[in-house]
């Protein structure tokens, strides 16, 4: 059975039939192509498929497609046009990140993070990202990142 | 950003990761993220028992789903006529070697172990099938203690292997050893459990297989860390595809620390379904599925004891070990609790006698092998544990302790009585560094008032060694290694005088692409820029043997220091014809070659290369082109070493272990990229506090994984660890080209100790000797009250 | 991570969702899936249908009269943790709210979900348990309201029949003189409650406990009451001589353990977290 549902995906419109149990995370990967979402765990644990779903950082892995008709989903891919998002910007002047998997999840929740609290602190900070894991860089330096980021932001 | 294209300078600055701007933006590719037309998707059904024989299988309601394409057990795999083996490339005396296969014929050994194949038009129909096989089972006993497994009527895994047995190893002279002991004036003794870990690279093990059935070649793109390595097994021992015919390609990979070396039954079961249906096939597995199938790490069961004379030197080391190796032999495992484990046993000191023994042990669980630190974590714990307790029962001041012992700075090289022969190090200069930084004399005052009080501080040393760059080849051969352990690099200069560098490395994370252009942006003095750098896929480079075991710059970046050199060298004798002048009288300068005392009359290095593509002019002999290849095999190990530091704050209600300062002063020898080695500290850092603190993979009585998901395994979170402080000292390797050690494990192999170390001596005033990791709240709470 | 297959129902009021439900008899409700699809991706649940009740308007909102707070079904827990009116009139349950997994679990996940699905792990049915919620229910006969006391019944189960929907949850506005808090004791893997403790208290003019409650999850099969401890202490100075004196005597019956946390350890949690929401609660009375 085919459910219809109608998205906007980083701007485009978006149109599909879907089977009720698809994940919005494989309807963006598999259907869409986006496959800067990553997918690290099945128990919603992990935050690698972080995107924001009418401007909350929600984990794809954990909704349906078809509990998402009619939102807005902003990506990893459609987080800036050309230009780098302060936080990816961060991210990659204050080596946030090694391997890269968890890094679309990470950088989204921290966009979602400084959007609730520009000013965090560094216990804040590691609070906020509690819902995302990162296995090579001790968190060390995604802190830094965040960290200038908001500076950047509040500039 | 300043100083990324200044050439020669280039080696030893904080470089902005060139990797980064793909993976921030989500552009990246990872193997899951890769698609190729017609793509069949594979899932592996797994046997929900640790032991057990399998009386029939009925896979009939699972062929009949519609959008299921085949469905295999271990039989079709045997009647294609391939070999279907996975092999063990590290071969020990007299050890068992039971056969293993891609899927259990008659008899599952650990839940996980494969059973059938689905192959299906998409994932979610895949995974339906799988609940539509009915697997006929006659359960058996299993058994997951590596120390329980040995004993008389344990449940056996392989009937060939009594008690369990794989091999019994040892290391050092028992008998001077026994003596030791004989004459001590104080014997330290402690039973320490190192416990079973699951890596969790975020990325979870994927593959997918492209077989062309008409040219016989297979395109495998996997999470790999050696794609050679992975090319040769599947090879030899599974697919019995010629070598050739066969293309490992790791796209992006997400992390491995290990967990992606090993040649596992999965991937070769997806080219092995691309070989049968003639279509792309993938696999990705679940988190799940891979706390089933990583090869997990540690699992050791030790007793060691230290022998002292009255004046706290250690005059030996004793050290009995039972190894979890799990229902098979994986890749390496053999090598990590022997050659990797009992030949740290010395650790930094001056141990005049030491006898290490070690049985391999077969249980009903997932493989053991290498996981970030491979032994050296293990060995690194029993030693730095041991030396606390020796100051314990001693009355002698941790620090100081270490500082009696130590190899001293002019007693290099130094020989230990377990193999290994360090070439260089200061120990007390880390040791002495790290006190000063951490204040610690300031805080022993600072924890004796606050005990007045009720809060209980601690400090925990961890003063490590440790052995990485695994070489020579020959030396490993000796040992049991089915491989070598040199390295491979070319560098190519293209006629324009850009270049492109290629390396048998294969990195996952460790920003290799912008590192190892920083090695040849000195080396050639061209712009960091025109450098680029390519690893990963078999078809495209010489062979090597990949990333692992912190060996990627001491040997990976060797062999590309070695080739850039034959590149200069083959261009002075090019420059010095073109200059008219003697080779011996051209200096090289910032990629410009010129006659001494003449820098005004230059050929640069991209002159050169186009005089060399164009060959019109070249001096008699030289072959056209210019770019090098390397296969560099190193004399010895190196042996990064430093000193880490834990400091924790026990809450006596709870037993709530808080960490509250980290510093690490590490030794790697030179730095390529300072910004990149600390980041590799953090990380290594936060998996050893990890081991100490939060994770553990735990098997019940029957050998069933209780900690089979992320919501059982504790992955350390952001607000679990502190900012770590860093620092270095410089003891340059005084063996290869560039004067480099490693720095991938070294955060993993010194912390555990450190945190276990200050925990102890946070309950010191409760008299507790040993917590056993991880130290969960509940131990310490237990160990405060009872 | 591929959950089986379902029919899906999206209505768009109460009465349609109970319909649906009566005329399915293995239909789960989905409400913001937080708990629903992660058992259903592991195959741990296969419903034969989900009834999203998502969008059903009345489920919706947080609104404040005679004395109590009602918050619907479908609020979600970062809805409950960031709501001035909760964190005025029950801090122990924003607390709770706010504790619950991650961010991105509290955007998503909603207090009628947590409560129905009664993880005995979970946080909030503690405070619900403490503030002496009421939980509004509606099925094929109509609506009903149960107490919280009565609606935990064990492990994952409660007084909701198969065929009914909690439509929302009232909880008293706190009075002058009372205080609540939330404490807990997670598990590093999970973040779920290895203990977590509720505790709310009221003050007479003189300053002594005129009204007491204690209320522990993550220690046994369901959520439960400290009675005895929340009694011992009305006519108590509540000082922290007295708050760790009573909570000395607490023994919860039937505690659980698992490889983490052993049923004894978490009773000596117990101990220790309802001593601190005991202790806040009172500075906030």
């Amino acid at each position: 059975m085919g459910i219809s549902i109608e998205l906007e995906v980083n701007g485009a419109s978006v149109s599909k039939e879907v089977e009720p149990r698809l994940l919005l995370a494989h309807l963006l990967r598999e259907e869409l192509g986006l496959t800067g979402t990553k997918i690290g765990c099945d128990t919603s644990q992990c935050g690698s498929c972080t995107i924001l779903l009418d401007g909350q950082a929600v984990k794809s892995c954990t909704v349906l497609a078809v509990q998402a008709d009619g939102g807005e989903i902003t990506t990893i891919e459609g987080l800036a046009n050309g230009e780098y998002h302060p936080v990816q910007q961060a991210f990659w002047d204050n080596h946030g990140l090694q391997c890269g998997f968890c890094t679309p999840g990470m950088i989204i929740s921290c966009v979602d993070l400084l959007g609730t609290n520009p000013q965090p602190s560094e216990d804040e900070i590691r609070h906020g990202l509690e819902g995302n894991l990162c296995r090579c860089t001790g968190y060390h330096n995604i802190v830094r990142a965040v960290q200038d980021a908001a500076e950047t932001m509040n500039g | 950003m300043a100083g990324e294209s200044n050439g020669a300078g280039v080696f030893g600055s904080s470089i902005r990761r060139r990797e980064d701007p793909e993976l921030i933006t989500g552009r990246a590719k990872y193997t899951d993220d890769l698609q190729l037309p017609n793509t069949a998707y594979c899932t592996i059904l797994r046997s929900d028992y640790a032991h057990a024989k399998i009386n029939s299988i009925d896979a009939s309601e699972a062929e009949a789903l519609d959008g299921v394409i085949a469905v295999y057990t271990a039989s079709d795999i045997a009647d294609s006529g391939v070999p279907g083996g996975i092999p063990v490339g590290w071969l020990l005396p007299d050890m068992k070697i039971p056969e293993h296969f891609m899927l259990a014929k008659d008899t599952t050994r650990y839940v996980g172990d494969g059973v059938a194949i689905v192959v299906a038009e998409d994932q979610y129909t895949a995974h339906d099938a799988l609940d539509l096989i009915y697997v006929d089972y006659d359960p058996r006993d299993g058994i997951a203690d590596p120390k329980k497994a040995t004993e008389s009527g344990a449940p056996l895994v392989h009937d060939e292997a009594p008690n369990n047995i794989a091999f019994d190893w040892e290391i050092g002279d028992k008998e001077m050893t026994d003596a030791a002991f004989a004459n001590a004036a104080h014997v330290a003794s402690l039973d320490i459990v190192n416990n079973r870990l699951i890596p969790n690279a975020m990325e979870p093990r994927a593959a997918l297989a492209d077989y062309n059935n008409i040219t016989g070649e297979l395109t495998l793109y996997m999470t790999t860390q050696n794609p050679h390595i992975h090319r040769l097994l599947m090879s030899l021992a599974s697919l019995g595809l010629p070598e050739h015919k066969i293309r490992v390609i790791a796209p992006e990979v997400g992390g491995g620390f290990g967990s992606k070396i090993h040649h596992y039954a999965d991937e070769a079961i997806a080219a092995w379904a691309s070989m049968q249906t003639g279509r792309p096939v993938k696999w990705t597995a679940t988190r799940t599925e891979t706390y089933l199938t990583d090869a997990h790490g540690r699992d050791h069961v030790t007793h060691a004891e230290m022998a002292m004379d009255e004046n706290g030197r250690f005059t030996g080391l004793r050290v009995d070990t039972y190894a979890a190796m799990g229902a098979y032999l994986s890749t390496f495992a053999p090598a990590v609790p022997t050659y990797l484990y009992g030949t740290l046993m010395s650790g930094e000191y001056d141990l005049p006698a030491i006898y290490c023994h070690v049985y391999g042990v077969f249980t009903h669980t997932v493989p053991v092998d290498a996981y970030r630190g491979a032994g050296r974590p293990e060995a690194t714990f029993v030693v730095e544990r041991i030396v606390d307790e020796a100051a314990r029962v001693s009355g002698i001041d941790p620090a100081e302790i270490r500082r009696r012992n130590f190899v001293a700075p002019d007693n290099f090289p130094y020989q230990t009585q377990v193999a290994l022969a360090y070439d260089s190090g200061n120990y007390e200069g880390a040791l002495d560094k790290a006190l000063a930084e951490i204040g610690y004399d300031d805080f022993r005052s600072e924890q004796a008032a606050a005990r007045e009080q009720g809060k209980y501080l601690g400090i925990g040393l961890s003063t490590y060694i440790e052995a990485c760059g695994l070489a020579p080849s020959a030396v490993v051969g000796s040992l049991g290694a089915q491989a070598g352990q040199w390295e491979s690099a070319v560098v190519r200069v293209h006629a324009t005088g850009k270049v492109t560098v290629y390396s048998g490395c294969s990195g996952h994370g460790q920003g290799h692409e912008t590192t190892f252009a920083q090695i040849v942006a000195s080396a050639l003095g061209v712009p960091y820029e025109d450098i680029d750098v390519i690893e990963g896929d078999s078809g495209v480079m010489p062979h090597g043997w990949g990333t692992y075991g912190s060996r990627s710059a001491a040997t990976g970046g060797s062999a590309i220091a070695s080739a850039a050199e034959k590149v200069v060298d083959k261009a002075r004798t090019i420059a010095a014809h073109l200059l008219e002048a003697a080779e011996e009288d051209l200096e090289f300068e910032n990629g410009n070659f010129f006659v001494k005392g003449s820098p005004d009359q230059t050929q640069s290095l991209p002159d050169v290369a186009l005089q060399a593509y164009l060959a019109h002019n070249l001096p008699k002999g030289i072959e056209p082109a210019l770019e090098a290849t390397s296969f560099y095999d190193p004399e010895n190990f190196v042996f990064p070493f430093g000193t880490h530091i834990a400091v924790v704050e026990v809450c006596a209600d709870t037993g709530h272990v808080e960490l509250q300062r980290y510093l690490a002063v590490d030794d790697v020898g030179n730095v390529i990229n300072p910004m990149i080695v600390d980041g590799q500290v953090h990380g290594g850092i936060a998996q050893g506090v990890g081991q100490s603190l939060y994770e553990t993979a735990v098997y019940d009585e029957g050998a069933n994984l209780l900690s089979g998901t992320m919501l059982d395994y504790a992955v350390p979170k952001a607000h679990f660890l502190p900012s770590f402080e860093t620092d270095r000292t410089v003891t340059p390797c005084p063996h290869n080209p560039l004067g480099v050690k490693g720095v991938g494990e070294a955060g993993t192999i010194a912390s555990p100790a450190a945190v276990v170390n200050a925990v102890v001596d946070a309950l010191s005033p409760f008299g507790v000797a040993h917590i056993d990791m991880p130290v969960t709240s509940e131990k310490v709470w237990n160990a405060i009250n009872n | 991570m591929y959950p089986s297959k379902f029919d899906y129902h999206r209505p768009s009021s109460v009465q349609e969702a109970v319909q649906i439900l009566s005329s399915n008899p293995d239909a789960k409700i989905l409400a913001g899936g937080h708990s629903l699809i992660p058992v259903m991706k592991l195959r741990l649940a296969a419903p034969a249908a989900l009834v999203d009740i998502g969008r059903i308007d009345a489920l919706q909102g947080i609104s404040r009269s005679n004395g109590s707070l009602r918050i619907g079904a479908c609020v979600t827990y970062h809805e409950i943790a960031n709501s001035a009116d909760v964190q005025a009139a029950a801090p122990a349950l924003a607390e709770a709210a706010g504790q619950i997994g991650d961010r991105q679990v509290r955007y998503r996940g909603t207090i009628g979900g947590n409560l129905s699905h009664a993880d005995p792990a979970s946080d909030l049915p503690a405070a619900a348990l403490a503030l002496g919620a009421t939980l509004h229910v509606t099925g094929p006969g109509g609506s009903r309201s149960v107490s919280a006391s009565d609606f935990f019944v064990d492990l994952m189960m409660t007084a909701l029949q198969p065929d009914e929907i909690l439509t929302g949850v009232e909880v008293p506005v706190a009075q002058s003189g009372t205080g609540s808090a939330y404490v807990k004791w997670e598990h590093p893997a999970s973040g779920y409650a290895l203990c977590g403790a509720a505790a709310v208290v009221t003050r007479g003019a003189s300053g002594s406990c005129t009204g007491a409650s204690l209320c522990f999850n993550g220690v046994s099969s369901t959520a439960v009451a400290a009675t005895a401890v929340a009694a011992s202490l009305v006519g108590s100075d509540l000082s922290d001589a007295t708050i760790e004196s009573a909570v000395g005597d607490l023994s919860i019956p039937d505690a659980t353990g698992d490889m983490f946390a052993s049923a004894g350890y978490r009773q000596e949690l117990a101990k220790v977290m309802g001593a601190r929401a005991l202790s806040t609660a009172r500075d906030r009375a």
